[in-house]
């Protein structure tokens, strides 16, 4: 395999890895504020012991994540080292925000962590409150620099190719922060609130009907409701975004081959390069010129009027975002029966189907977030920095990469399974010591 | 000093906390690989214990250098990422093995004891991390990696593969071991786990000591640049340093900690910014410079506002890490066995 697809691999791999932690290191730390807090409050013990089991757990899910985001750093560089000559004075300045954000968050976990016997309720409580701030900021600010590679301002080119009147501040403010920064907020309180959601729904299954589940299952099913209803509309906005400033990754993301007034919505389907069509879609006519300027007859490009080499690859996007969208809907369903269940019968529904829902939506949630990005990153090809920068002028010319895949690879399994297993582990511990 | 030379500065000193905070966190994974004795279990208690609320905090130095490099002196970054693609790739392995057994072990201690396959990770990933970090540092400093017009045309193992390369990478394993062990006798004042880590702080300090003059004795032929500058610019601090070593070593000798701690941590600091002081001007000695490579001004001047705000949310909050964590003696509270 070219340095270009390894690097991509690896890159992809690394990305796709880390998210996950990345994202519950964002929506943790906002459940056990509220946990935490709700004891305080109530001084009812259930609340507590939520509390201090998710902090244990978050200890390791914080740790994987923390060096998972190392690897991404470095990895920046030692893949990609003409992007990052090119990018680093225009959009770094998130990563450096975010550094300081990551700081504040690893400094008071380690307080929070560690300074259960140490500090008073309220002090230890409030430690929780700049976790769940910088997590939140951090996320932020890393995907401020991501909205940049699709969005590419705040400086010119000369005409040998070098860069000009350098804006890091409007690199940042890019024109699609608007719209992914949120969405990409969101969507980590999403998975956070389903995947919590899942464990203590399994817990229920199992029998353990007590308070400790039930408060687990509302709290995960509160924040998941709140996020899903808010990740559709920033998602809605984002499309719509992409639909004026990357008309190839829209025309990819929907199938659409040709330009077309009153174009359909494919839901599902094939996209076929060779036929110029989506093939096995059900399609609704007009639907896709509404949704995306909000008038049936608008005119929605195709992916035929691009030169060759300037379009993503439609299969890889088309399926992501119906992925997200299916599966995003899906999951939405049930955090809507939930809902409407608790207050129909003003308690926790145990039904088991519901419950099953429930439990295959964490790892659902998990899908839908990582088709999303799927979405963006292979949306955003053949460019790493939207009409400026090539992914394949951008990849480093060492050698070795082959090798270097394989070695993270491996090491993201056994992290996979070396974490699943300690959180098992430590909730039979919990059990068992209650 | 005009801006790129304030961030540079800010990068040196952030690279100096790596050093000092972090660099003793990889010595304890070294004491961990060679804890021995009757008080084995003990003394990995003591450096799980020590480690356990700070070492994620210190290694975001790491982060915060990486990330000021890319953006401050993006050619650079884009340099030392391709001419030290394979040093830093190990150390990266390293930093993440470390940093996950560590987590693993502190979170899941019946699962994975030390006998487990991460309990051997965490020291012998402790060892690579440092190692690797030190021969890209000697790649830098050696003027063997060679730029012309923004391209590297050096190939893929100049500077970190010399002999330099190597003494300098055992001595920066060392150095951890030292400051791990001075801080361990602090931290175990009063107990019989701190003449345990005193011995160990003594053999720490000779090795180092060896190592560093063995370092000067092999950089005169792969790094003859890096001699130049240490014996001009840098050497006031090469004195001092010559001078401290002894110092800092026996303070560990007579049983002072307190005192001992301050001239390890010094003793980094002196041979740190004798090589920062002696090469300061150049990132990657000869054809990188501060001034080549930084980002414009109009990039330099928002990233110091940054820093400066991030700076004010984040010594507080060290300070308060350190003060609930280090002021007081928490392992004193191991009983011994």
């Amino acid at each position: 395999m070219d340095n270009v697809t390894l690097a991509r691999a690896t890159m992809g791999t690394s990305l796709g890895f880390h998210i996950v932690f990345a994202v519950l290191g964002v929506g943790m730390p906002l459940l056990m504020l509220i946990a935490e807090g709700l004891w305080l409050r109530t001084h009812d013990a259930v609340w507590l012991t939520l509390a201090r089991r998710w902090s244990k757990a978050f200890g390791i899910l914080f740790a994987v994540g923390a060096v998972s985001g190392t690897t991404l750093s470095f990895e920046l560089g030692l893949l990609w080292p003409r992007f990052m000559a090119f990018s680093g004075a225009i959009f770094g300045l998130p990563f450096s925000a975010e550094g300081f954000a990551f700081f504040i968050e690893a400094i008071f976990l380690g307080l929070y962590l560690y300074g259960w016997d140490r500090l008073s309720p309220l002090a230890h409580w409030l430690t929780s409150i700049p976790i769940a701030v910088s997590g939140a900021l951090s996320a932020v600010f890393v995907v401020m620099a991501n909205a940049w590679m699709n969005s590419p301002s705040g400086f010119h080119l000369g005409s040998g190719g070098q860069l000009q009147s350098v804006d890091p501040i409007a690199a940042a403010l890019n024109a699609s922060t608007p719209t992914e920064d949120p969405h990409m907020l969101v969507s980590a309180y999403v998975v956070t609130g389903f995947v919590v959601a899942a464990v203590y729904a399994l817990g229920l299954l199992r029998g353990r009907d007590d308070a400790l589940h039930r408060r687990g299952l509302v709290l995960g099913m509160s924040m998941a409701a709140v996020a899903i209803v808010l990740a559709g509309i920033t998602g809605d906005s984002s499309a719509r975004f992409i639909y004026q400033a990357q008309p190839a990754k829209f025309a990819a993301l929907e199938g659409q081959y040709q330009t077309q007034r009153g174009a359909p919505i494919h839901l599902g389907g094939i996209p076929i390069d060779s036929q110029h069509r989506v093939v096995g879609a059900i399609e609704l006519p007009g639907l896709l010129s509404f949704l995306a300027a909000f008038d049936t007859n608008a005119e929605v490009r195709g992916l035929d009027s691009f030169p060759p080499g300037q379009t993503p690859n439609p299969v890889v996007v088309h399926l992501s975002f119906d992925t997200m969208v299916g599966l995003g809907i899906l999951i939405g369903l049930v955090a809507l029966l939930f809902w409407i269940l608790v207050i129909r019968t003003k308690q926790v529904p145990r039904r088991r189907p519901l419950l099953w829902a429930i439990v295959a939506s964490g790892p659902a949630a998990v899908i839908v977030m990582e088709a999303g990005w799927f979405v963006t990153e292979f949306g955003r090809q053949p460019w790493v920095v939207y009409g400026v920068l090539r992914t394949s002028d951008a990849a480093t010319t060492a050698p070795a990469l082959g090798p270097t895949f394989l070695v993270f690879f491996a090491i993201y399994v056994a992290l996979a399974v070396t974490t699943a297993r300690l959180l098992v582990l430590q909730a039979r511990r919990s059990r068992a010591a209650q | 000093m005009n801006e790129a030379e304030i961030v540079a500065a800010i990068l040196w000193l952030a690279l100096t906390a790596y050093a000092v905070l972090a660099g003793a966190d990889f010595g304890g994974g070294v004491w961990e690989l060679l804890a021995t004795g009757p008080r084995a279990g003990d003394q990995r208690r003591a450096v799980a214990e020590a480690m356990g609320p700070v070492w994620e905090a210190n290694h975001v130095w790491l982060i915060f250098m990486i990330t000021g490099l890319f953006t401050a002196f993006p050619m650079a970054f884009g340099i030392v990422s391709l001419a030290l693609y394979v040093p830093f790739t190990l150390a990266l392995i390293g930093i993440v093995l470390r940093g996950a057994a560590f987590a693993f072990r502190a979170h899941g201690r019946e699962a994975v004891g030390e006998a487990s396959a991460w309990g051997v990770a965490f020291g012998a990933a402790s060892v690579v991390a440092p190692f690797f970090l030190a021969s890209a540092v000697a790649a830098v400093a050696s003027g063997s990696i060679r730029v012309s017009a923004g391209r590297l045309i050096s190939d893929y193992t100049a500077g970190w593969t010399t002999p330099f390369a190597l003494v300098l990478g055992l001595l920066a394993v060392a150095m951890c071991a030292y400051l791990a062990a001075t801080y361990l006798t602090v931290e175990t004042e009063g107990t019989p786990l701190e003449a345990d880590f005193r011995r160990r702080a003594i053999a720490a300090g000779l090795v180092s000591g060896a190592l560093a003059l063995a370092c000067l004795a092999v950089a005169g032929e792969s790094a003859r640049a890096l001699v130049i500058s240490l014996l001009g610019r840098g050497f006031p601090l090469l004195a001092i340093a010559l001078i401290n070593g002894p110092i800092a070593l026996a303070a560990v000798w007579l049983s002072k900690p307190r005192i001992a701690r301050v001239a390890v941590v010094a003793q980094v600091i002196f041979v740190l910014w004798a090589w920062v002081i002696g090469m300061w001007g150049y990132l990657i000695y000869p054809d990188v410079t501060i001034d080549n490579a930084a980002a414009p001004s109009s990039t330099l001047t928002p990233m110091l506002a940054v820093i400066a705000i991030g700076m004010a949310f984040l010594l507080p909050s060290l300070w308060l890490l350190f003060r609930v964590f280090k002021s007081r003696n928490p392992a004193a509270a191991i009983p011994p066995t």
